[in-house]
């Protein structure tokens, strides 16, 4: 069988592609289908475009406002640590 | 005085872009751990240092409020937990033996808390099964993939394949302006696949502390990561795909 749909990059196709690509991302694919992969992505540029389309987005998921304690909270929790540190600190 | 000698591997883009919020204190407390960082800040606390602390109050509050969330069924519930957890860190200190870094040992004073408050709240979560109704929908439409008979079967149509975006939601997230959208793509996720992704991709936690503190094996940690992850991309890209900069309500899904 030489075909091309043998050729390495092509024995994957881009539906298993999308499938595979946090697994990809994770580092957890067993080595065969990494390098698979890594091929197609050298080939095909609807899946390259869709990869960085994934890292593109996790990118701006560190950028999405989350919520915390409030100032007064915080402040309390370093007179807390203040307090237990305190050199007079000794009964 | 002992440090940690082998903090475990994370997998993954690791934490170091959640905390940039900024601010010097932010990143240092969000860096990936090394020994030598983690005993500096260690020794620092142990010193006193109170600015060195309101550091790290700051730049971990946020993660393990919404790791507390998992726990328990109230922001105010939240709230107190994270307290407790900083107030049972800082009279632990000297406890503090090293064998894990700094974090992970927060981690794991906020799951005791959690925990035990969520019990008392009777929130029972089953995180431990993947319903399997919970998201039925592919993650990409498969009218987008050639057929079964095409030469190439199940690669991209010329209609269906992805187009590059001209902006980056990375820029547009921080300017403020695509982060509606984004945030609104969370909500939209069923409730396991937001935290898993949230807790990874918003704050910054590995693999192997996300699936500790959900009870979730590796492989279900990863199904809830990619369903999340392809969702979200999938809700950027008729914003994002396409020229006109006015597309903001060009509808996002139907």
């Amino acid at each position: 069988m030489n075909d091309d749909r043998a050729a390495p990059g092509m024995t994957i196709s881009c539906q298993e592609v999308v499938e595979l690509v946090t697994d990809y991302l994770e580092g957890v694919l067993d080595s065969d289908t990494a390098e698979e992969v890594e091929a197609h992505l050298g080939l095909c540029d609807g899946c390259n475009i869709y990869v960085e389309q994934m890292r593109a987005t996790i990118r701006a998921l560190g950028s999405v406002s989350v919520s915390t304690l409030s100032q007064d909270a915080q402040a309390d929790l370093v007179r807390a640590f203040r307090d237990l540190h305190r050199p007079t600190a000794s009964r | 005085m002992r440090h940690g000698r082998s903090p475990k591997p994370s997998n993954g883009p690791g934490p170091d872009h959640a905390y940039d919020r900024g601010s010097p204190a932010a990143r240092l407390a969000g860096i990936e751990f090394n020994d030598n960082t983690d005993a500096q800040l260690v020794d620092l606390l142990r010193a006193g240092d109170a600015d060195a602390f309101a550091e790290i109050v700051r730049a971990w509050s946020p993660m393990m409020l919404r790791v507390a969330r998992t726990y328990v069924s109230t922001e105010a519930s939240a709230q107190e937990v994270v307290q407790d957890a900083w107030l049972a860190l800082i009279r632990g200190l000297d406890r503090f033996e090293g064998r894990s870094s700094l974090r992970t040992w927060m981690l794991a004073i906020l799951g005791n808390l959690g925990r035990s408050r969520g019990v008392r709240e009777a929130r029972t979560v089953p995180w431990s099964s993947l319903g399997p109704t919970e998201d039925g929908r592919p993650l990409v439409d498969p009218d987008r993939f050639r057929g079964p008979d095409y030469r190439w079967p199940r690669h991209w149509t010329p209609v269906g394949k992805p187009r590059p975006w001209p902006r980056s939601p990375e820029e547009e997230t921080m300017a403020g302006e695509g982060r509606s959208l984004l945030e609104d793509g969370l909500a939209q996720l069923p409730e396991r696949q937001r935290t898993v992704v949230t807790l990874r991709d918003v704050h910054g936690l590995s693999s192997d502390e996300v699936c500790s503190i959900l009870g979730l094996s590796a492989s279900n940690q990863r199904v809830l990561l990619h369903r999340a992850r392809s969702r979200l991309r999938g809700h950027l890209e008729p914003y994002y795909a396409t020229d006109a900069s006015a597309a903001g309500d060009r509808g996002v899904g139907t």
